[in-house]
């Protein structure tokens, strides 16, 4: 009976220390969770209190864009203090835009914390995207922001700014004189050539080795192959070419040797069949001339290269020439003519391609070469002038080097000012 | 006069671009676009010319049975089916011989026609008559056959699957081909340039051994890509400044050459 009422005792302790214990564990878990509510509540309300505004963008400018065509206005600020220094929450600016002071304001750039400056221009197409008209009034702000995108700090407003076009690129300065000093330089030596003045040309191997690979095809009794490139007609490389096809074309008719001109550009090809005509007719041989002397393979880079790879496979032509604007397809056809054993001469203004003829081909044209030829086959006065300009110009451009190099050496700041003279801004 | 209106046509448009490049202003850019324009125009109608040039070469090679006379057969082929894929659009779960029959029509139309045009006179008409009956049973077949459609605006053309399908499988992968020459033709004129034939080959070959081993891995590395830089931007870079200046030079004084008709080569008076 003892036993069983001690139990009963015991057991009701022990519910009662379970009934404690659990109760205890209810009180502490809803403390910590109405201290944790608490926190959470506080959270948003206190940090963005604690994270001030930053500092906004000072001294903000406007104003219409220098030697543009209008449509054009150059937004310039000061830092915020906390871009990159201080609370260091500056991230971007934005740039906003009003045709009022009173807003509203539209985006018009977004540019990175350190950015100065942002220009605000559109096409001049009036559909095109953010277009905006010229002599019409406009506001604009920088805001500072942060990564929050609710908390920025708006500039002062600047305005009315207004956009207009030059009529003169102040930055091309250099450019017009360069080239009134040149035009000049080359009617003076055009004059002095005209009077009889002897001008001496440095041979060029790759010219004078026309004639000699001509009379070699006609010995052998096979075609001449010439290559106009891939250039428009507009291309002053495939231009010079035209020239060179010219005489190419007049010896041809003189030697009476077959001539092959597969052309890439249709116009290119209208060109050089009226060159090739005429040079035929100046030889006095019109009757020889026929319409596939020069005739049209396609405008597709590689499937040109895999017909004109063909001729030279099939006709095995002595001469293969290659004159004008070449880019991958310049090794592909020159070591095809490499290997069809015929002798190659090449001329290109491009200068990636100028190694690769320079290792396949015999004779190469080097760069300004290429322009000099038409001059130096032609021994005009005129022609031979304006290479003798040419000369002069590289001369006084190799002493302006020279000078602003000891300049900048010896007088820093007189050579910096000496260089400025050169720089175009376009 | 035949030489005197392109030589002052030349005169005025090169001196108007001359002056355009001074001068910002809209209405500047406005003429700028406008004559660039004709570029575009002119373009277009020698295209017809090339093309034009091309058939004209091409059915000469075929009618004289010259040498290798099948690829201009395959070229002339290859052009009428693209083009005619170019323009129409077949009708989706439609058949296809009413298509193809409409292709082999009109080649054997364009064959007839240039024999027509260009063959000798004896049996010139009997080409011609038999040119027009087939373009009147291709007519019937464009018609009548609800397979398919001309289509004349590219868009439409370029989803053609035939004409996609051409493209994307034979075009492409012939044109990769041929680029892919390159690799092998570089290696070639590799070998033929570095032989140590002479003082400067051998110079040559030096500065290319230590350009090209900059990129493989050793503790040479950093030695090697430190010389590599010198030589591609010291000598390297002051060759091809000597060149570029050259270039201007001569591009600059050829323009002006032919803006002031002291050049003339390109109207075949050289």
């Amino acid at each position: 009976m003892r036993n069983s009422f001690e139990k009963t005792r015991a057991s009701r302790a022990l519910l009662l220390v379970f009934v404690c214990s659990l109760l205890l564990l209810i009180v502490s878990f809803s403390t910590s969770v109405s201290a944790q509510a608490d926190n959470d509540s506080d959270t948003p309300a206190d940090s963005i209190l604690a994270l001030a505004a930053p500092a906004p963008a000072t001294d903000l400018k406007a104003f219409d864009t220098d030697n543009d065509h209008g449509h054009s206005i150059t937004i310039e600020w000061t830092l915020s203090a906390d871009d990159g220094a201080g609370a260091n929450s500056v991230i971007s600016y934005r740039i906003m835009k009003s045709e009022s002071p009173d807003g509203p304001f539209d985006s018009v750039g977004l540019v990175p914390l350190g950015a100065t400056s942002h220009v605000n221009s559109s096409a001049i197409d009036k559909n095109s995207e953010g277009y905006f008209s010229d002599n019409t009034d406009y506001y604009y702000r920088v805001e500072a922001m942060t990564t929050n995108a609710a908390l920025f700090s708006s500039s002062e407003i600047v305005g009315p700014v207004q956009s207009s076009g030059q009529w003169f690129n102040a930055g091309l300065v250099p450019v017009l004189i360069a080239i009134l000093i040149f035009t000049i330089l080359t009617m003076i030596f055009v004059q002095l050539a005209k009077k009889g003045m002897d001008l001496y040309v440095r041979p060029l191997a790759g010219i004078e080795a026309v004639d000699e690979a001509i009379g070699r095809a006609t010995e052998m009794g096979r075609p001449i192959l010439y290559v106009l490139g891939l250039g428009s007609a507009a291309d002053i490389a495939t231009i010079a070419s035209f020239t060179i096809l010219g005489r190419v074309a007049k010896k041809v008719a003189e030697y009476q040797t077959e001539l092959n001109v597969p052309c890439y550009d249709p116009i290119v090809m209208a060109v050089a069949q009226e060159v090739v005509k005429s040079a035929f007719i100046d030889a006095g041989r019109p009757e020889a001339y026929k319409d596939d002397i020069v005739h049209f393979i396609t405008n597709s880079q590689f499937a040109y290269v895999g017909a004109v790879n063909g001729i030279i496979m099939r006709d095995l032509p002595a001469t293969n020439v290659y004159m004008g604007k070449f880019f991958a397809e310049s090794l592909i056809l020159a070591e095809t003519g490499a290997a069809a054993g015929s002798i190659q001469i090449a001329g290109t203004d491009e200068i990636p391609q100028i190694p690769f003829f320079f290792v396949a081909c015999d004779y190469t044209l080097i760069g300004e070469e290429l322009f000099a030829a038409s001059a130096y086959l032609g021994r005009e006065p005129e022609l031979l002038g304006s290479l003798k300009a040419q000369d002069y110009a590289k001369a006084v451009l190799l002493a302006s080097a020279i000078i602003g190099i000891l300049l900048i050496n010896i007088f820093p700041d007189f050579g910096e000012t000496f260089k400025s003279w050169f720089e175009v801004i376009d | 006069m035949k030489r005197q209106i392109p030589l002052v046509i030349v005169f005025v448009f090169g001196t108007l671009m001359v002056i355009q490049y001074f001068v910002p202003h809209e209405n500047s850019e406005i003429v700028k676009g406008f004559l660039l324009d004709w570029i575009v125009i002119i373009g277009i109608f020698a295209l017809a010319l090339g093309l034009w040039s091309l058939v004209q070469v091409s059915i000469d090679k075929i009618n004289s049975r010259k040498e290798n006379w099948e690829y201009p057969l395959v070229t002339l082929i290859s052009l009428t089916v693209m083009i005619f894929f170019g323009f129409t659009s077949h009708a989706e779960d439609a058949s296809w011989w009413g298509y193809f029959l409409a292709i082999a029509v009109l080649l054997a139309a364009l064959w007839m026609l240039a024999q027509g045009l260009m063959g000798n006179a004896a049996n010139r008409n009997v080409k011609s008559l038999s040119a027009l009956g087939l373009v009147i049973v291709f007519s019937l077949l464009a018609i009548f056959d609800g397979s398919w459609e001309f289509k004349f605006y590219t868009a439409e053309g370029l989803t053609n699957q035939m004409f996609v399908h051409f493209f994307d499988y034979i075009m492409i992968p012939l044109q990769a081909t041929m680029f892919a020459l390159l690799a092998f033709f570089i290696t070639s004129a590799s070998y033929r340039a570095f032989r140590a034939r002479n003082l400067l080959a051998t110079l040559l070959l030096i500065s290319a051994l230590i350009v090209m081993l900059r990129f493989t891995p050793g503790p040479w590395g950093e030695y090697l890509a430190k010389t590599s830089s010198w030589v591609m931007n010291v000598p390297n870079l002051a060759a091809q400044r000597a060149i570029v200046i050259g270039i201007g030079l001569g591009i600059v004084a050829t323009a002006l050459k032919v803006i002031l008709g002291i050049e003339r080569g390109y109207m075949g008076k050289g």
